[in-house]
């Protein structure tokens, strides 16, 4: 029964107020996002310095004119090398997400759509797998795939797909639930028919949201991997080894250890960030329009 | 409640179950002869065929499942190929390094971070909230390994006020054994800080929006007392479970503060066993973590019934 | 009632407004309310009357603002009181009392600690007097074993009996003035007026005024002796409760008046030889829980139900939650599948052959409850409305398209909803498209499982009247499932009963309206108004008695 609660009008001042503003959260957010993709994306393409190459005269030169970041213990720019492990991490994340997001969505559709025993003993291999916590299952995966850039995505991917699965699985049961699923029916569509055409598309705005937080701990989980010795080998650069590296000459390079650690925290500030907004915004409405 | 417990301890044993396959499984799908790698470089053909006749590795799978899982049980998770050692054992001295750190600085953490989050969701949009939630989202952003780093050069380096490398054990030495853990120990304890205190404020903010809080109110009870005699409670059962959660990923990731303050502990022995493809550590090591996890999750289930006395109803 | 010269609460030119340039929710709203008396603020969703009540005690959301008026409560300006004034006056002079009592009672907290919380806030009394108090107080609202009440959780208690409570709670101080925001809404008619019966039973008692906040006229009518109407943040009218409803003097109160459901003559349907749906002797049961272990008992549901429908009849059946009449529609359009029985469409039974199943599935269609779920939110209304289409055979795309703006004039909307998505309309529209998908296929055969229930009063009438009107077109059969008699006296050609998954009586409407036999229509009955209209254009109520209250002067 629609009623002027209180809870209501606070929600729909708050509505009215985001329509015309976004939030100093999405900016911020936003522009970091921005800024990490623009850099990835050229460094893919271009770098002020060839990252890989040597120059044994400039070792450890603090930030100049010439070396605006400085350069590491090869002589290597920093910035190029920073600009071209965007790249590499960005790209490893991607498809990472893609991975997970596939092969979770898979499982997900089909234990929600068989329910019965079926759903139980998926969901019970799936629940065992999230039983290892944080990077552990990624850890034990590289054990056997091998620690290189396609290893990560493999062991990564593998390590995510059971959260994403189980998401998609709630998904799937809450929207049964729903009286339009139980109209699809009622008006003669077939289970298969209703799945494709009511369920999956419903699932889209959570899937949206649980990708674009799983990338922000993908990419955490690629440095740290790296930073152990267990990612990207060197001397590709990515973010995570380039801080690995660095702990020899911290105390005389300073910059070597900030700089890889600032792109790492800014990016993921930016995630968070972003992340927030969304959820903000998505909040009042999700709760329906009553 | 002695139903609710016994059904979840119930519960928990198949996950177990498939965790211990998924392990066993997973170190049997490197290619090669299991003895072998087992045994590595000191390989010889005795202790090949010693190994493979203990191993059952003429017999079918589930027949060496079942041989390994006996052993697991008794105690025996093999011996390291690197340092000869019961892997057991190693584990539990290198679980007990990493299980301080982590205990202590997520004890410390919630202490803060509760209350303050709580704080933060009462005085919702205040300068005070968003001072609290910027900070917060500011320390989970930053990753642990460079925050350790950072924290090491300050502490370590410029101000020369505590080791850089090494440990000691508190069994040992107390007063030293203290002054190596407090950098790892405050590492943690700041990115907890971020991410428990965001839990518990959304928690918060999810129970205010509820009538028993205006009820409260309509009482005519103050605004303090209904904070704490009723949100406080009741926002803390969902954090708890989260609580469980934040030991959990520690519990994974915690190797790489241990790489940067040079920690012997357990994320440590892992990750040097991949490297060494010391596979019985490797194994032991996987096996470890994942059931303590599922345990602490099961201790987690069952005190939740303090905080919320619907959940043995059902 | 009682009025001495001071009102007990005196609300002038109250005016309260969303942010500095927003809406106005509350305009120049004054009413008053005397020691003793029950006064009772109707309005519809949108009129202001929550934020109202809650001003009172000094709950203003953050984002709303007073722009004018006073609040005086016993003489006292409200909104100048200090923070330590406004906690005396809550809980000891003004109590509240609200509509979800699932939500309004704090689940980790035993239900003893929380009465016993007020009682010692405002009392000085020690804990053996105030727990003689509390129990005694539960006893008079009718918990029969109080003392195991105070160690209990509120989840422990059905919504009735935790709505007691909040009773109990709120009494417990003796409050002058109590404020009743919806206080039944949530609950089953047979439960609401014991509720309401019990609150204006201890409020007589202890002499505390009643301010009654609810949609339902007549609920309000029958309690209260003065009212308020309010729409859109504006008082429209306000007086004695039987002036209001026999002369009525502003258009919205007509509109509410009409809205109120009417009894119209019966009409005389056809003798048909084979009822076009014919249900035998069907038992359905939920499943039980599914442990790992065991599983759980099975609950039957429903126990053997026979219904015939008439080609073109409105079969209403009505019964409170738990007698099993959801189960009942759901069953007869497939959902659920059943344990035991026979379902017979055009007489050919249905679970037979896949012929006869189609053409039945082909038929019968179905209007669900929730108008916010029972539409797909991705798709616009032109792909909603025309999703049934897709299993007719022989139909082009131009016949679907032109059936589809067909039957979204039939409902009242114009072609500029095509293609819009639901979340842009209202509750009322958007049960119209529920409506247009339903009868798109212009099936025989329509379930509606409490299509109205969801709707505010006067949208209530309208989408009432329309599936009224559509029925009469078209002449399709249908099974009207509701808890709300009132609706049903208006539509149902027949009526069935239901209680605990079995049929306790049935027949035509107007025997079972006037001559009720079995002791729970009675009591159904007694829960709702019959109207009488007056000269003036208004109507005057009278309320039915049970066959106990007979002898009970009212």
């Amino acid at each position: 029964m629609s009623s002027d609660s209180t809870v209501s009008t606070g929600a729909s001042v708050k509505k009215a107020r985001r329509m015309k503003l976004p939030a100093p959260n999405a900016i911020v957010g936003g522009t970091l996002i921005g800024i990490l993709l623009a850099t990835a994306c050229t460094g893919a393409l271009w770098t002020p310095y060839d990252p890989l190459k040597l120059s044994f005269r400039e070792k450890l030169a603090a930030p100049s004119a010439l070396h605006w970041l400085g350069t590491d213990e090869f002589g290597r720019d920093v910035l190029s090398r920073l600009m071209a492990g965007a790249a590499t991490s960005v790209w490893i994340s991607i498809l990472t997400v893609t991975l997970a997001v596939i092969a979770g969505t898979t499982i997900g559709l089909f234990s929600g759509y068989m329910r019965g025993w079926t759903d139980r003993i998926i969901m019970a291999f799936n629940d065992a797998l999230l039983a290892f916590p944080g990077i552990l299952l990624a850890l034990g995966l590289l054990a056997v795939v091998g620690a290189n850039k396609y290893g990560i995505i493999v062991a990564l991917g593998i390590a995510y797909t059971p959260s994403v699965a189980r998401v998609v699985r709630g998904t799937v049961l809450s929207l049964r639930e729903r009286e339009f699923i139980a109209a699809s029916r009622v008006m003669g569509n077939s289970e298969g028919f209703t799945m494709a055409r009511h369920i999956l598309p419903n699932c889209i705005a959570p899937l949206t949201v649980l990708a674009t937080s799983m990338f922000g701990y993908v990419l955490l989980a690629e440095s740290a991997l790296s930073f152990l010795g267990l990612g990207v080998p060197p001397p590709a650069p990515t973010w995570g080894n380039m801080l690995a590296g660095s702990r020899p000459y911290i105390g005389q390079a300073v910059w070597l250890g900030i700089f890889p650690g600032l792109c790492i925290s800014l990016t993921l500030l930016g995630i968070n960030l972003l992340g927030d907004a969304v959820r903000d915004r998505l909040d009042p409405r999700m709760r329906g329009s009553r | 409640m002695f139903r609710f417990a016994l059904t979840r301890i119930v519960m928990a044993l198949p996950t177990l179950l498939i965790v211990a396959v998924s392990v066993f499984v997973l170190i049997r799908l490197i290619p090669g002869d299991p003895a072998q790698l087992m045994l590595g470089d000191l390989a010889t053909p005795a202790s090949l065929a010693d190994l493979r006749a203990r191993l059952g590795l003429d017999q079918s799978l589930p027949v060496q499942f079942g041989i390994w899982i006996g052993n697991v049980v008794t105690g025996d998770f093999g011996q390291s190929i690197s340092s000869q050692q019961a892997v057991l054992p190693l584990i539990l001295q290198r679980f007990w390094v990493s299980a301080q750190i982590v205990l202590v600085a997520v004890l410390l953490a919630s202490c803060v971070a509760v209350p303050a989050g709580v704080i933060a969701a009462w005085k919702q949009d205040s300068a005070l909230d968003l001072g609290l939630v910027a900070t917060a989202t500011l320390l989970l952003s930053i990753p642990t390994f460079w925050l350790g780093l950072l924290l090491l050069l300050f502490f370590g380096l410029k101000l020369e006020w505590l080791p850089v490398v090494g440990y000691v054990s508190i069994a040992e030495n107390p007063w030293a054994g203290i002054l190596y853990l407090i950098m790892p120990i405050m590492t943690l304890f700041l990115h907890e800080i971020g991410v428990i205190l965001r839990m518990a404020r959304a928690s918060t903010l999810e129970l205010l929006r509820l009538d028993y809080i205006t009820h409260a109110r309509a009482k005519g009870l103050s605004e303090r007392a209904v904070l704490w005699r009723h949100a406080f409670k009741n926002a803390f059962g969902p954090t708890w479970t989260l609580i469980g959660l934040v030991l959990g990923n520690l519990l994974g990731g915690i190797a790489v503060v241990e790489t940067v303050f040079t920690i012997p502990g357990l994320g440590r022995l892992l990750v040097d066993a991949i490297f060494a493809r010391d596979y019985p550590v490797i194994q032991g090591c996987m096996l470890f973590v994942a059931f303590t996890y599922v345990l602490v999750n099961l201790v987690i289930d069952l005190c939740y019934p303090v905080f919320d006395p619907r959940v043995t109803a059902q | 009632m009682n009025t001495k010269a001071a009102p007990l609460l005196d609300v002038a030119n109250l005016t309260l407004r969303i942010g500095a340039s927003g809406r106005t929710v509350v305009n120049d709203v004054s009413f008053q309310v005397f020691p003793g008396e029950i006064v009772g603020i109707v309005g519809e969703s949108g009129s202001g009357k929550t934020l109202a009540a809650r001003a009172v005690m000094g709950f203003i959301p953050p984002a709303v603002r007073l722009e004018g008026g006073t609040i005086r409560f016993d003489g006292q300006d409200v909104m100048a009181m200090s923070a330590k004034d406004l906690r005396t006056m809550r809980g000891s002079k003004v109590g509240m009392v609200f509509q979800e009592p699932m939500t309004s009672l704090n689940p980790s907290m035993l239900i003893g600690r929380q009465l016993d919380e007020g009682l010692a806030l405002h009392r000085k009394l020690d804990a053996p007097a105030r727990r003689a108090l509390i129990l005694d107080m539960l006893r008079s609202v009718g918990l029969r074993d109080p003392e195991g009440a105070l160690t209990a959780y509120p989840h422990q208690f059905s919504g009735g009996m935790r709505q007691r409570i909040m009773l109990a709670s709120v009494m417990l101080l003796k409050p002058a003035l109590l404020l009743a925001d919806e206080p039944t809404t949530a609950l089953d008619a047979v439960v609401q007026r014991d509720v309401m019966e019990l609150m204006v039973e201890l409020t007589k008692a202890n002499d505390t005024a009643v301010l009654l906040i609810s949609h339902d006229l007549g609920m309000v009518a029958r309690y209260c002796s003065r009212i308020v109407v309010m729409c859109q943040g504006d008082v429209v009218e306000q007086g004695l409760s039987e002036d209001i409803l026999a002369r009525p003097q502003h258009p919205y109160t007509r509109k509410l008046l009409s809205a109120m459901p009417h009894r119209l003559p019966a009409r005389l349907l056809p003798e048909a030889k084979t009822p076009i749906v014919a249900v035998r002797d069907l038992v359905v049961d939920y499943p039980g829980r599914q442990g790992f272990f065991r599983k759980g008992e099975a609950k039957r549901a429903l126990h053997g139900i026979s219904i015939d429908v008439q080609p073109g009849e409105v079969v209403a059946v009505v019964g409170g939650s738990g007698s099993g009449k959801t189960t009942l529609g759901q069953s007869i359009a497939g959902l659920v599948k059943p344990a035991g029985g026979e379902i017979r469409f055009n007489g050919k039974p249905i679970q037979k052959s896949d012929a006869a199943y189609w053409d039945y599935r082909l038929n019968c269609q179905m209007v669900f409850q929730d108008p916010y779920s029972s539409l797909d939110p991705r798709m616009t209304i032109r792909q909603l409305v025309a999703e049934p289409l897709r299993l007719v055979p022989d139909m082009t795309p131009a016949d679907r398209k032109a059936r589809v703006a067909e039957v979204l004039t039939e409902v009242g909307l114009g072609d500029g909803f095509a293609e819009r998505y639901p979340h842009e309309l209202s509750g009322g529209q958007r049960q119209r498209i529920a409506i247009a998908r339903a009868i798109v296929r212009r099936p025989s055969f329509v379930i509606a499982d409490e299509p109205v229930s969801a709707l505010d009063v006067t949208v209530r009438a309208q989408v009432l009247e329309l599936f009224d009107e559509l029925q009469k077109k078209h002449g399709f059969s249908c099974l009207f499932i509701s808890h709300d008699l009132g609706v049903v006296e208006q539509v149902a050609d027949r009526v069935i009963v239901m209680q605990d998954g079995r049929i306790v009586e049935e027949g035509p409407r107007d025997d079972i309206f006037d001559n009720p036999r079995h002791a729970y229509t009675q009591k159904l009955l007694a829960a709702v108004p019959g109207l009488e209209s007056t000269p003036e254009g208004g109507v005057r109520l009278f309320w039915r008695r049970t066959e106990n209250e007979a002898s009970i002067v009212g």
